[in-house]
């Protein structure tokens, strides 16, 4: 009855072929909607009839349990056991067609996703589907940068930046070759960590782009090169970067005739934001600052002149990082002072610019106290850390990371920085963080947490594994006594180096969170969240 | 007009059924009507004066949150009238709602809390509060059979005080020293205290002891229950017991007289909120965690 049905749209689709655009896309919004009633009512069999209808791409991942596609008939689908979507090929679409096709295409792919998409492993699409699931699609999507081992997200997202490249372009302009480069992974990656990427610094993202670059604003290219070097690190750094290159990226566009500013800009720097994260995958903090500019973007009233709405996004940028970075850390070191007392020892980890400010504040307003500066490899940021404090005066003592529980016993409080506060209270910093949480606990050390509110995400993560960065894997050779043990590790089959860059913390093992507004448990997280949004 | 309040106040605090904040607010709204001042920043000004001078007469967290409370409770509203005494007039209209309201807090406690103590349970609790009191009162009336261990809680005895109205109310109890909390612990089913603030973290600083009761309490798996009014909440954070402000710890007197607080007895302790099991409050019944929302919401 369904399929009679089904097929009965898809001819009369086929003959509306020649029709509008615009009723075409209504059309399919209507089929969308049928299919998910259709979906909520056979819940039961294993089998799905669908049908869609598809642009003409090439899919060798699929396996042959496709239906040879036609060129002219409408085909009514018959989903094996494996659900991929196969439909009718029509020639000559428009470009609105293609992008209402391929919006229903992905929403069936995303229903059916849902099935595998407990394993972090995708097999490719002949894998028996499992029962159906009950859940319509509420899910969200996975983010690409964590589907490295499935081809077909990764050939989605090759697709997506060259589709970016065209949409940057303009109709006027018609240049060659140029894109947003797909970087290609290093190097022999540890199994349980696969779904990330894992790129080496010798092989920069700018090599695969010609010159010249009309695509990508030149800061933003001089940008990436910096995050992906990693001569720009730290997450306050890199946004408070990230943020200046978009004021020069402001400044020099300029409205094309017949575009909004609001709409305009906003598609600009899609690709802007995706050859960033080629470079290096986007930090939280980045992703709520480029939330807040887009958001700004589009609330440009449309009668503004371009010179009076590029002064006002100037300005915004401007207010951001005064008050969520300048302000915020003025703030919590007020509060942060409050818990340093004379005597303290105080133990510090890596080189976070909150922190080191936060001492020499204190050490300003004549507190008495020493640190300690912990320091794991390879980065080896306490370093910089040390030479910070030392300038100040303060009195450090520095250590490795291996050294923790031998001088923790003289160790009054622990403070640490953090990349990311999760919402479900973890703490998501950088690699050793755990650990030093943990040590500090079992010796029942208070450890302090401090963070912008602008660091908060919506995101909930329980475990280091699932989305994590990955670092060059050859950061961690080194040459002892003219030796290097593991300058040939690619030859060894067996062998894999992993560079981790970030852990997360539970909240049980952190005492207090320190942030512009104020003291709070890691339990209250959420509470702030919902606070933000209340006020946005 | 200082001495007079503060003499008023100390004749308040020695009613027994009433609560030392309660008492501290009662001073603070007498103190509002009687004042003469000409804006509302002096106004304010006074009163926070006020506040600094009950604290020297009672140095409990409970009268320092109660005072801070009422100013955020009275200047909630956007006073936007421009005359002052009619600004004044609303706010003393606040502050007798106020007081009304957490007048009646005890109560609420003390109905959200009798349903946790099931017919033959034994409770062990510390030192004296009017709030324990009430909850075993109310569980009393509704016919239930328990017994009851009060701690001595030296320097001031005051657990034979409880024990005493505990007699009272034909409740059978016995009296324990503090050194016999980890001996007795087997014997009991919960543990109830009372607290005198409640901070951010979700724990409670309570009378000197408690930190050991909650710690032994832990050990031998039985709940921890906190009864506190809302009142009581406080914008303080302690990561250790070293981190509670000198002032809470001592009594006013000592703070004043003494030169070398290391010599002296602190009166209270902090106990953390993994210890404790849930807290019963006139805003419902919430665990440690849901404390900090509770307090952002009054008062921000």
């Amino acid at each position: 009855m369904m399929l009679i049905s089904a097929a009965m749209t898809l001819v009369v689709g086929h003959e509306l072929q020649s029709a509008e655009p615009k009723e075409e896309k209504q059309r399919l919004r209507k089929e969308k909607k049928q299919h998910k009633k259709n979906k909520k009512d056979d819940r039961g069999p294993p089998e799905k009839e669908k049908e869609k209808e598809k642009a003409s791409v090439p899919a060798p991942s699929k396996p042959a349990t496709q239906s040879p596609a036609h060129k002219a008939a409408p085909v009514p689908v018959n989903a094996s056991a494996s659900e991929s979507p196969v439909a009718a090929e029509k020639p000559a679409k428009s470009k609105a067609e293609l992008r209402a096709e391929r919006r229903a295409r992905q929403d069936s792919e995303r229903a059916s996703k849902q099935g595998k998409k407990e394993g972090g492993q995708q097999s490719t699409s002949s894998k028996p589907k499992a029962t159906p699931n009950e859940l319509q699609p509420v899910v969200k999507r996975l983010p690409d940068h964590v589907q490295v081992d499935d081809p077909v997200a990764l050939k989605k997202l090759a697709k997506k930046l060259e589709r970016q490249q065209k949409s940057g372009q303009g109709c006027s302009l018609n240049i060659t070759g140029v894109k947003v480069p797909l970087r290609s992974d290093y190097g022999y990656k540890v199994s349980l960590f696969s779904h990330l990427h894992q790129y080496s610094r010798k092989n920069p993202p700018t090599q695969q782009i010609s010159i010249p670059v009309t695509v990508i604003h030149p800061s933003i290219v001089r940008l990436g090169l910096q995050y992906s070097q990693g001569i720009i690190a730290g997450s306050n750094a890199r946004s408070v970067a990230l943020l200046h290159a978009f004021k020069q990226v402001i400044q020099d566009y300029s409205t094309p005739p017949n575009e909004e500013l609001s709409r305009d800009l906003v598609n600009k720097l899609s690709p802007y934001i995706s050859f960033l994260s080629q470079c290096r995958p986007l930090s939280a903090s980045m992703g709520n600052a480029i939330k807040y500019i887009k958001k700004e973007i589009s609330n440009i009233p449309s009668q503004c002149k371009e010179e009076e709405a590029k002064r006002i996004l100037q300005e915004c940028i401007d207010s951001y990082i005064n008050e969520k970075i300048i302000l915020a850390s003025e703030a919590i070191s007020k509060y942060a002072i409050e818990k340093i007392s004379d005597g303290d020892v105080i133990l510090v980890y890596g080189c976070s610019s909150l922190v080191n400010h936060i001492l020499c504040e204190a050490f300003e307003k004549q507190r008495k106290f020493r640190v300690i500066v912990v320091d794991s490899r390879p980065r080896l940021e306490g370093r910089e850390a040390l030479r910070r404090l030392v300038k100040k005066g303060i009195r450090c003592t520095y250590v490795l990371i291996s050294a923790l529980s031998y001088i923790l016993p003289e160790v009054s409080k622990v403070f640490l920085g953090a990349h990311a506060l999760l919402a479900n209270g973890y703490v998501m910093s950088r690699v050793g963080t755990s650990q030093i949480a943990l040590v500090a606990k079992a010796y029942n050390v208070p450890v302090l947490v401090c963070c912008e509110t602008y660091k908060f995400c919506e995101r909930v993560q329980t475990d280091s594994f699932v989305s994590n960065e990955l670092d060059d894997p050859d950061d961690l050779i080194v040459t002892r006594n003219g030796k290097t043990h593991l300058e040939n590790w690619q030859t060894v089959k067996s062998l894999g180096l992993l560079n981790l860059v970030y852990d997360v913390t539970p909240p049980d093992f952190v005492d207090l969170v320190i942030t512009d507004l104020g003291m709070i448990p890691c339990t209250s997280v959420p509470v702030v969240l919902r606070v933000k949004n209340v006020d946005q | 007009v200082d001495e007079n309040q503060s003499f008023r106040f100390s004749q308040w605090e020695e009613d027994p059924d009433v609560a030392s904040a309660v008492a501290a607010i009662r001073s603070l709204l007498e103190f509002l009507k009687r004042d003469q001042s000409e804006t509302i920043l002096g106004l304010r000004e006074n009163m926070t004066k006020a506040i600094q001078r009950l604290e020297e007469t009672d140095s409990s967290v409970a009268v320092s949150s109660g005072g801070e409370l009422f100013l955020r409770f009275i200047s909630l509203t956007s006073l936007e009238h421009p005359d002052l005494s009619q600004c004044k007039n609303v706010m003393i209209e606040r502050g007798e709602l106020f007081l009304k309201k957490i007048s009646l807090s005890r109560g609420k406690v003390g109905k959200l809390c009798h349903t946790f103590i099931k017919d033959g349970a034994k409770i062990l609790t510390h030192s004296s509060s009017r709030v324990v009191l009430k909850v075993l009162e109310n569980a009393a009336a509704d016919n239930k059979r328990f017994t009851v261990y009060v701690t001595e809680s030296q320097p001031d005895s005051a657990g034979k005080l409880m024990a005493q109205k505990l007699h009272n109310l034909n409740i059978p109890v016995t009296v324990v020293l503090d050194a016999a909390v980890g001996y007795i612990m087997e014997k009991v089913d919960l543990v109830i205290v009372g607290a005198e603030g409640v901070v951010e973290s979700g724990g409670v600083i309570n009378k000197i002891g408690t930190y050991q009761m909650a710690v032994c309490s832990k050990a031998h798996n039985k709940p921890f229950y906190v009864v506190a009014e809302s009142f009581k909440f406080v914008r303080l954070y302690p990561l250790n017991q070293q981190d509670v402000p000198d002032r809470f710890k001592y009594k006013a007197d000592i703070l004043k007289t003494v030169k070398d607080l290391n010599q002296e007895h602190p009166m209270i302790d902090y106990t953390p909120p993994s210890l404790i099991t849930l807290l019963f409050t006139d805003l419902g019944v919430l665990t440690p965690s849901a404390v900090s929302d509770e307090l952002i919401k009054l008062y921000l």
